[in-house]
C-alpha cells in the first residue's frame, strides 16, 4: 500500500475546510494519516455531526411526561404503561434512491429498522413517506416502480409489516426524490438498549454481515489514489440484503434476552467509524481495534476502506467480560458473522491497528467536542398575502362545473389512491395490524402483540402549506399527525422529524429549515407532544434548484383499549354527518387553488397556508377522543387537501354509502367544500346522538354544525356537485394504476 | 393436539402460525428448527411463511433439503397431517410432497390483499369444519405465487378432487384460479393465501371479519381426534 500524502487537494477533496484541517493538526499535535482523515471527514460531515442544524435543533421540546429516552440515541422511546415501550424514528434516504431506487429505498428501510432493534425493541410497523417528481417527468414512472419494489422487497422479507405513509408528486422533487423511512418498535422498558460503552477493558464484538467496499462515500476516487489494488470504483450507493437482516434481528432479540450485552450500535453512515466513536463518546472510554479482525467481505482493504465502508446489516457491541461465548454460539446458530476486534480502554482515544502497525491514534472527545457547528446566515421568509374569498368566482361562474372540480381533486396524483403502492407491501404479516393503508384511514393502527392495547401511527407534512409558510407549515405538518392520531381514537405522545430541504448555504434555505424549525416547536409545546428522534437531510437541490421544503413527522399515539378506537369504516346509512372545527373557507395555498385556480402553476408560491390555532387543535382533538371513546361517533375523518368535500368523499369510499351535504349561508359554496381550514374532524353519528355531540361541542367552544346525512349510492352537495359514488371511486382507484401501466 | 411450526431462518409467520394454533388448539405449538433430523411426536405441522432462506436460488428450494424436511417428507408418507401457508406450500412443492410450482405472479409485483377465496372440496380433512361455507376471504401477501402445472397433472387434481381452494378474480396468473392443493391422501396441504392470519376480528387487514381461517385448523383438530 502506498502512503497517501495529505495535500490541501485531499483535504478539500473530505469536505474539510483549511481551519478544520488546522483543528485537526492542532488536536492531534501532527498532521493526520489519510485514515485519521478520513474518519475526521465522516464525523464532522453534515451528516454525522449535524453541524448546520444542530443549533437549531436543541431548542426544541424534546421531554414530556411519557418520554424515557429524546433524541441522541439511536431512535427515541416511549412509555405506553404497564412496562412497554415504543422505539421509534424515521429517517431519510433520498441521495441513494434517486440514484438506485431500488437498493436505496430498500437500504433506508433495512437503516431504519436497524436505529430501532439495537434498542432493544422488535420492529412492528414500517412506514414511509415518499415525493416523487411530476408525473409527466420521464424518471417519474421508473422511480415510483423502483422505490416501491425496494421498499417492499426489504420489509416483506424481513416480515415486518408496513402499514402507511403518504405520497405526492411535485415538479420540485423532479431530480431530487425523498425517501423518507420510518420504523417503530416494541420492548420491555427494562429491556432497552443504549449505545454508551461503559467500563475499561471489556470486549467489542463485531456481529452481521462481512465488511465490503461498498457505500465508501465521496471518498472512491482518493482511494483510488492511494490503493494500487483497487480495481474499479465501487458504486457508492449500499446494497441491501434483508435476509441477513431478519437473522440479525432474530439473533439480537435472542442475545438480548441474556445480560450479556454492555452497549450495541448499528453501523449506519460511516460505518465502524460512527459506530465506535458514539459509543466509547457516550461511555467516557476509549477503544483500541485491531482492523486484521474485521470480517471482510474483499481482499485487500486499507484501514481507511474498512472504517469508511458503509456495508449494511452489521452491528457493534459492547459484551461483559465472560459472557463472550453466550454471543458467538447465538450468532453461530444464525450464520452470522461475529468477531472480537477490540477492547474498551481508559486512553480516551481510538487506536487501530493492521497488519501489526498503529494506523490510527487519535483522541475521541474533539470528534464530538470540536465539531463544527455552524451559525449559518438565513432570511426568514416574507409572509404572503391572504387569499380572500370575494377574489375568487364561483366554479360556475369560471366555466367549470363542481361535479368536474371533484373529478379533478379526485385523481390529482397527491390525492388518487395508492393501492398500486400498498399492494406491494405486506400489511398483515405479524398478525397485529388493525388498520393500514388498506382502508385509506388517518392512522396505521398496530396492536401491541398479546395485549388489548394498540399504537397508532401516521407521517404527515404538506410541502405546499411549508412552501407558502415555513413556520405555519412546520406547525401544520404537527398538527396533521395530532388529528389523525386523535381520528383514531389515540392518546397522541412523540413524534419524529425527518428534516428534508436544500442547501443550507443559501440563505433563503436556510431561513425556511429555521422557520420550520420553530413551527414544528410551537405546534410541539402547545401540544405537549415532544419530539423524541429524528434526522436532517440537507443538499437536497440539482442545478441550484432546491426541494420544496419538507419536513416529514411521523406521529405516535396510544390506544389504551381496542374495545374502543375509530377508523373510516362504520358510519352506518341514515347516520348524520357533523363538521367539528371553526369553518372560514380559508383557500389559499388549498389544493383548490393549486388545481383549479391555477395557482400550482406559479413557480413562486402566491397566497398564505391555513393557519393553525394550536389552542383550537387542542382542545378539538382532545374532544373526538372523548367521543370516541365514549362510543358517540361510528366513524371519524380528519379535514386535510380538498377540505370538507375530500373528507366526506373518502369516508363514502371507505363506508359503500354516498351522502348530501348541505352547506351553510355564511361562506360561499365552493370555500365550504374545499377550503382547508384547519383543526377540522368529520364524524358520523346516529340520530339519538345528534344533539349531544353538538352541544356539548359549543360548550366547549368547538364550533360544531350539521353538515349532510349517511345514505344511498350518490355523492351530493346541493346546489354544488352530484356524482355517482361508485364511478367516483373507481377514477379514484384508476389514476395511479393507469399511469404505472402506460 | 400437539401441532408444530418448523423454523427456517427468515421464516416470519411462524409466530402467526403458532398464534393461531394456539388459539384454536389451546396448546402452545412445539417450534422446530430447521437443522434438526427427526420431528418429535407431533399431530399436525405447519411449514409456515416467509422468505426461507432469503428465497434465494428459487423460493422453498433451499428449505425443500434441509434435514428437518427430509423427516417431514418421510412422516407424511405416513399419514402426519402437514399443511405449507405461502412460503410453506413453495417448499412443499420444491420437496416434491405437492406437485407444480410456484412462479412469479404473473404482474410481477407482490400482492398484499384480503383475497376471496372459494372452497372448492370441502371435504378435506382441512376443510371440513366449514360445514358447507364456499366463500372465505384470507390475506395473501407473495410474490411467487402463480400455480403451474402441466395439464395431466392439471387433469388429475381436478379429477380427484385435490383442488381444495381457488381464488375469486385470480390476484397472480395461477392456472385454473389454484390457490390451494392437496396431495393424494389427502393429508397434506399447500396454499397460498394466509388463513392463520385470518383468526383475529379486530385485525380488519385481513378482510371480512377476519375469522375465516378458524374453521380450517379446526377442521384438523377434529380429524386428527
Amino acid at each position: 500500500m502506498k502512503k497517501v500524502k495529505i495535500t490541501p487537494e485531499v483535504v478539500a477533496e473530505h469536505g474539510l475546510s483549511e481551519k478544520e484541517y488546522e483543528i485537526i493538526c492542532d488536536r492531534l499535535g501532527r498532521a493526520p494519516n489519510i485514515t485519521e482523515l478520513g474518519i475526521f471527514s465522516v464525523m464532522w460531515s453534515e451528516h454525522c455531526s449535524y453541524k448546520s442544524s444542530r443549533r437549531h435543533l436543541k431548542k426544541m421540546l424534546t421531554k414530556g411526561k411519557r418520554v424515557i429516552q429524546g433524541p441522541g440515541e439511536n431512535a427515541g422511546v416511549i412509555d405506553i404503561d404497564d412496562g412497554d415501550a415504543i422505539i421509534f424514528k424515521m429517517e431519510s434516504h433520498n441521495h441513494p434512491s434517486y440514484i438506485e431506487p431500488f437498493q436505496g429505498a430498500a437500504t433506508g428501510v433495512g437503516g431504519i429498522m436497524r436505529d430501532v432493534f439495537t434498542m432493544g425493541a422488535r420492529p412492528i410497523a414500517n412506514l414511509n413517506a415518499l415525493r416523487f417528481g411530476e408525473p409527466s417527468h420521464p424518471k417519474t414512472k421508473s422511480l415510483v416502480a423502483g422505490v416501491v419494489h425496494g421498499i417492499g422487497a426489504y420489509g416483506n422479507c424481513v416480515g415486518v409489516p408496513t402499514v402507511g405513509g403518504e405520497t405526492n408528486f411535485h415538479r420540485g422533487y423532479n431530480d431530487n426524490i425523498l425517501v423518507n423511512a420510518m420504523c417503530v418498535g416494541h420492548a420491555k422498558q427494562d429491556k432497552v438498549f443504549y449505545s454508551a460503552a461503559k467500563g475499561v477493558g471489556n470486549p467489542i464484538f463485531y456481529v452481521g454481515s462481512k465488511t465490503g467496499r461498498d457505500g465508501i462515500h465521496g471518498a472512491t476516487m482518493a482511494s483510488a489514489e492511494f490503493d494500487d489494488d483497487s480495481d474499479a470504483k465501487r458504486p457508492t450507493v449500499q446494497v441491501g440484503d434483508p435476509f441477513t437482516e431478519k437473522l440479525l434481528i432474530e439473533a439480537c432479540m435472542e442475545l438480548m434476552a441474556t445480560d450479556a450485552i454492555i452497549a450495541i450500535q448499528d453501523m449506519g453512515a460511516a460505518g465502524l467509524t460512527s459506530s465506535s466513536i458514539e459509543m466509547a463518546d457516550k461511555g467516557g472510554v476509549g477503544v483500541k481495534m485491531n482492523l486484521d479482525k474485521v470480517p471482510q467481505r474483499e481482499t485487500g482493504m486499507t484501514p481507511y476502506e474498512m472504517m469508511l465502508s458503509e456495508s449494511q446489516e452489521r452491528m457493534l457491541m459492547v459484551l461483559q467480560p465472560g459472557k463472550e461465548h453466550i454471543a458467538i454460539e447465538i450468532f453461530e446458530k444464525w450464520d452470522l458473522d461475529v468477531a472480537e476486534v477490540g477492547i474498551t480502554t481508559d486512553t480516551g482515544h481510538l487506536v487501530l491497528t493492521h497488519k501489526s502497525k498503529t494506523v490510527c491514534d487519535i483522541p475521541i472527545a474533539p470528534l464530538g467536542d470540536d465539531a463544527p457547528n455552524l451559525n449559518r446566515p438565513y432570511d426568514p421568509p416574507k409572509d404572503l398575502d391572504v387569499l380572500y374569498n370575494d377574489q375568487i368566482m364561483d366554479p360556475v361562474t369560471r366555466g367549470t362545473s363542481y361535479n368536474a372540480v371533484v373529478t379533478t381533486l379526485i385523481t390529482s396524483p397527491d390525492i388518487a389512491s395508492k393501492r398500486w403502492i400498498w399492494e406491494q407491501y405486506d400489511r398483515s404479516v405479524m398478525g397485529d395490524t388493525v388498520d393500514s393503508s388498506n382502508s385509506g384511514g388517518d392512522a396505521a393502527i398496530v396492536r401491541i402483540h398479546g395485549t388489548n392495547k394498540a399504537v397508532a401511527i401516521t407521517t404527515d407534512c404538506t410541502p405546499r402549506y411549508v412552501t407558502a409558510d415555513a413556520f405555519e407549515g412546520g406547525k401544520q405538518a404537527v398538527a396533521e399527525t395530532y388529528r389523525n392520531l386523535c381520528s383514531v381514537g389515540a392518546e397522541p405522545i412523540a413524534i419524529t422529524d425527518c428534516l428534508n430541504f436544500g442547501n443550507p448555504e443559501r440563505k433563503d434555505v436556510m431561513g425556511q429549515f429555521v422557520r420550520s424549525i420553530e413551527g414544528i416547536d410551537a405546534a410541539c409545546r402547545a401540544l405537549d407532544y415532544p419530539v423524541v428522534s429524528g434526522n436532517v437531510s440537507l443538499y437536497n437541490e440539482t442545478n441550484g434548484q432546491a426541494i420544496p421544503p419538507t419536513p416529514a413527522i411521523g406521529g405516535v399515539g396510544l390506544i389504551k383499549d381496542l374495545e374502543r378506537f375509530a377508523t373510516l369504516k362504520g358510519a352506518k346509512e341514515g347516520e348524520h354527518l357533523v363538521l367539528l372545527g371553526k369553518t372560514d373557507g380559508w383557500l389559499g395555498a388549498s389544493l383548490y387553488a393549486h388545481l383549479i385556480l391555477g395557482h400550482a402553476k406559479s413557480e413562486a408560491p402566491l397566497y398564505a397556508p391555513p393557519p393553525v390555532d394550536l389552542e383550537a387543535e387542542k382542545t378539538a382533538g382532545t374532544y373526538v377522543r372523548r367521543l370516541i371513546r365514549d362510543r358517540r361517533v361510528s366513524s371519524v375523518h380528519d379535514l386535510s387537501d380538498g377540505g370538507l368535500a375530500l373528507a366526506a368523499i373518502e369516508m363514502a369510499f371507505a363506508n359503500g354509502f354516498g351522502f348530501e351535504l348541505k352547506g351553510s349561508a355564511d361562506v360561499p359554496l365552493y370555500a365550504w367544500l374545499f377550503g382547508e381550514d384547519q383543526g377540522r374532524y368529520l364524524v358520523s353519528v346516529e340520530e339519538n346522538s345528534l344533539n349531544p355531540v353538538i352541544s356539548t361541542a359549543r360548550t366547549l367552544n368547538i364550533p360544531a354544525q350539521k353538515v349532510g346525512t349517511i345514505g344511498g349510492s350518490r355523492l351530493i352537495a346541493t346546489g354544488g356537485f352530484d356524482l355517482s359514488l361508485q364511478d367516483t371511486h373507481m377514477e379514484y382507484e384508476s389514476w395511479l394504476p393507469d399511469y404505472m401501466a402506460d | 393436539m400437539q401441532s408444530a411450526v418448523i423454523v427456517f431462518p427468515a421464516s416470519n409467520c411462524d409466530r402467526d402460525a403458532a398464534t393461531a394454533l394456539e388459539k384454536v388448539t389451546g396448546r402452545k405449538p412445539l417450534m422446530v428448527w430447521h437443522e434438526e433430523t427427526t420431528l418429535p411426536k407431533v399431530d399436525f405441522v405447519v411449514i409456515p411463511g416467509g422468505f426461507s432462506y432469503g428465497d434465494y436460488l428459487r423460493s422453498g428450494a433451499i428449505a425443500a433439503r434441509s434435514p428437518i424436511v427430509r423427516d417431514i417428507v418421510k412422516k407424511a408418507g405416513d399419514g402426519l397431517p402437514v399443511a405449507g401457508f405461502c412460503n410453506g406450500f413453495q417448499i412443499l412443492t420444491e420437496a416434491g410432497l405437492l406437485p407444480g410450482a410456484l412462479m412469479r405472479n404473473k404482474g410481477l409485483r407482490f400482492v398484499c390483499r384480503p383475497q376471496k377465496l372459494q372452497i372448492v372440496n370441502g371435504d378435506t380433512m382441512f376443510t371440513k369444519a366449514y360445514k358447507g361455507i364456499t366463500e372465505v376471504t384470507y390475506p395473501i401477501a407473495h410474490f411467487d405465487g402463480n400455480y403451474y402445472a402441466d395439464n395431466d397433472t392439471l387433469r388429475e387434481l381436478r379429477k380427484s378432487g385435490r383442488i381444495v381452494f381457488k381464488y375469486i378474480d385470480n390476484p397472480n396468473g395461477s392456472l385454473n384460479d389454484i390457490a390451494g392443493i392437496c396431495n393424494e391422501a389427502g393429508n397434506v396441504l399447500g396454499m397460498m393465501p394466509h388463513p392463520e392470519r385470518a383468526v383475529d376480528p379486530l385485525i380488519c387487514d385481513s378482510g371480512r371479519g377476519g375469522t375465516d381461517g378458524i374453521a380450517l385448523f379446526k377442521s384438523v383438530l377434529e380429524a386428527v381426534r
